[in-house]
């Protein structure tokens, strides 16, 4: 080093080339393999959304094949939302009593049922279970399509993937989402409703008055909507693994593998984010 | 009826002459990774010529085609398509390029969430937005006609053979009536009988278009029946090119070794 503290190139330590190309332990190995695999991921998954988002915002737009999407990826969905939304009403009716119970706060059952539903288990509900469905179909399919040539077959008729297989389903996503979070709402809050009244009788309009007083109705909506989110995030990470696949049938069951497990593990974390915002804006 | 169409977006690419190449390939070069696939090479198709390009599985036959349709970018080279540079175009002007040619996959690609006949009609829905639905559909019925599909217009692509794939596939590729076609081992898999159908079609539709056609085959018996150049490639070079006769009287063993085994 010179006496300046720095080092120039005509004052820097010699370096044998054998010493020059002994890789630094910490930049290799599994390590940075795993780190390089997460930039890479991300990296790439910022390039897609930018493809897509640049694609739907140009026109042509695709309207035939969003239709498609709203049915296959909404009205498909429905059952499955509903029954899963009926049998948490259910789950939470009955622990809801029985705490309460012990804390001898029974009258805010219905309170803490409408609530607990429609604004946390409702959302997050829906959200894992769209994202189970939905996110394992549309990376099994895109990826069957990666694989096969499809996708090929459309960018080689001049027709903009991006824009026709990507942009129609995550829009749909965003679009279905909040819909099918109202109707789990609705089928938990009557099952609960209902699974209350078998053992003590509650009418209908006695539950909704009591679990619903004092809220107003613009408090359930930043709950019900930020699963607009949750569908941005499963469309877009279901189709970015489907589209990027490489191999054959392994790499079609990976694409829905890693669809469903990454989306709903960043369905959770938006949550984390989600709730925080909400609660320090709209309360 | 069927109505005359036009593409719904009037291309501005440069006029060709006839004499002038449809497809220009200089110095073409692409590597994946460490393994070079095409090492510069230069190829030329005129109008209304048939080129097969021919080689071992992995000399990058199917690269080259995938390069011309701007599915891959090349490292470097150029591609001109209907005098147009395609290596660094917009994605706007490659798409108009791309309604020019007509590419037939070596397992025929087909949308296996749609039907036969909309397979078919697929590029006019996105493209010819003047046509209504059943001129859509007329016309897909008039080019399952041409590739002796017609009876198959409701099945779904699960519902038949490999060959009947691959016919529709050609029809799906010569919807949008392109200047240039662009076959990926179009008789691979098939058995004899079928291939030579495959062939007689790929000729007859020749005929009749005068289309620039470039072939990528190992079937050498193929190539001869369709093409009237042919160009061998091995180690991403070609090796030869020119007509079978050409071939026949090459020197380099490669070449005799190639025609000896296939």
């Amino acid at each position: 080093m010179s006496a300046s503290g720095f080092t120039t190139a005509a004052s820097a330590p010699t370096v044998s080339p054998e010493r020059r190309h002994v890789p630094n332990p910490s930049l290799s190995g599994p390590a940075a393999n795993l780190a390089s695999g997460f930039f890479e991921w991300f990296g790439s998954l910022g390039i897609f959304s930018w493809k897509v988002l640049t694609a739907a915002l140009t026109p042509p737009y695709e309207w035939k094949e969003l239709i498609r999407q709203l049915d296959e990826i909404g009205s498909k969905s429905l059952p499955l939302v509903a029954l899963a939304g009926a049998a948490i009403g259910v789950v939470l009716s009955m622990e809801a009593r029985y705490s309460l119970s012990r804390f001898g706060a029974k009258s805010m059952f219905p309170a803490t049922l409408v609530y607990s539903i429609i604004e946390v288990m409702g959302p997050i509900m829906t959200g894992l279970i769209v994202s189970g469905r939905v996110g394992a179909g549309i990376g099994a399919e895109l990826a069957s399509m990666k694989v096969t040539e499809q996708i090929d077959a459309i960018e080689a008729s001049a027709i903009n993937p991006y824009r026709f297989l990507a942009a129609t389903r995550i829009l749909a996503c965003i679009l279905v989402l909040p819909f099918l979070t109202l109707v789990a709402d609705v089928c938990g809050l009557v099952t609960g409703w209902f699974a209350q009244t078998l053992v003590e009788p509650l009418t209908f309009h006695q539950f909704i008055e009591n679990g619903f007083q004092g809220a107003t109705f613009s408090a359930f909506l930043p709950p019900t909507f930020k699963t607009a989110v949750y569908g941005l995030i499963i469309g877009t990470i279901a189709c970015f693994q489907g589209m990027r696949t490489l191999g054959g049938a392994a790499g079609v069951g990976r694409a829905a593998t890693n669809s469903v497990v990454i989306a709903s593990l960043f369905v959770i974390l938006a949550d984390v984010v989600l709730v925080k915002f909400i609660l320090a804006v709209f309360h | 009826m069927i109505t005359a169409y036009q593409p719904a977006i009037e291309q501005d690419l440069p006029a060709t002459s006839a004499q002038s190449p449809v497809v220009a390939v200089e110095n073409l070069r692409k590597a994946f990774g460490s393994q070079t696939v095409l090492n510069g090479i230069s190829l030329k198709v005129n109008r209304g010529e048939t080129l097969a390009v021919l080689g071992r599985s992995g000399t990058g036959k199917s690269v080259l085609l995938r390069i011309i349709i701007g599915l891959i970018q090349p490292d470097s080279g150029s591609v001109r398509v209907l005098g147009q540079e395609i290596n660094g175009i917009k994605l706007d002007h490659m798409g108009e390029i791309r309604k020019k040619m007509g590419f037939l996959f070596q397992h025929a690609a087909l949308y296996d969430s749609l039907t036969v006949g909309e397979n078919v009609a697929f590029p006019l829905e996105h493209h010819c937005k003047e046509m209504t639905g059943a001129e859509r559909s007329d016309r897909a019925k008039q080019l399952l006609a041409e590739v002796g599909m017609e009876g198959a217009l409701d099945k779904m692509p699960s519902d038949i053979s490999g060959g009947m794939q691959k016919r529709v596939g050609l029809a799906r590729a010569l919807a949008m009536k392109p200047e240039i076609l662009l076959l990926d081992e179009p008789t691979a898999g098939l058995d004899p009988i079928s291939s030579g159908e495959i062939d007689e079609l790929i000729l007859k539709l020749q005929r009749e278009r005068q289309m620039a056609s470039i072939v990528v085959t190992h079937d050498l018996h193929s190539a001869r029946t369709i093409a009237n150049h042919l160009a061998l490639l091995d180690k991403g070079n070609v090796v030869t090119e020119g007509s079978f006769e050409d071939l026949q009287k090459s020197d380099i063993q490669f070449v005799k070794e190639f025609l000896k085994q296939a």
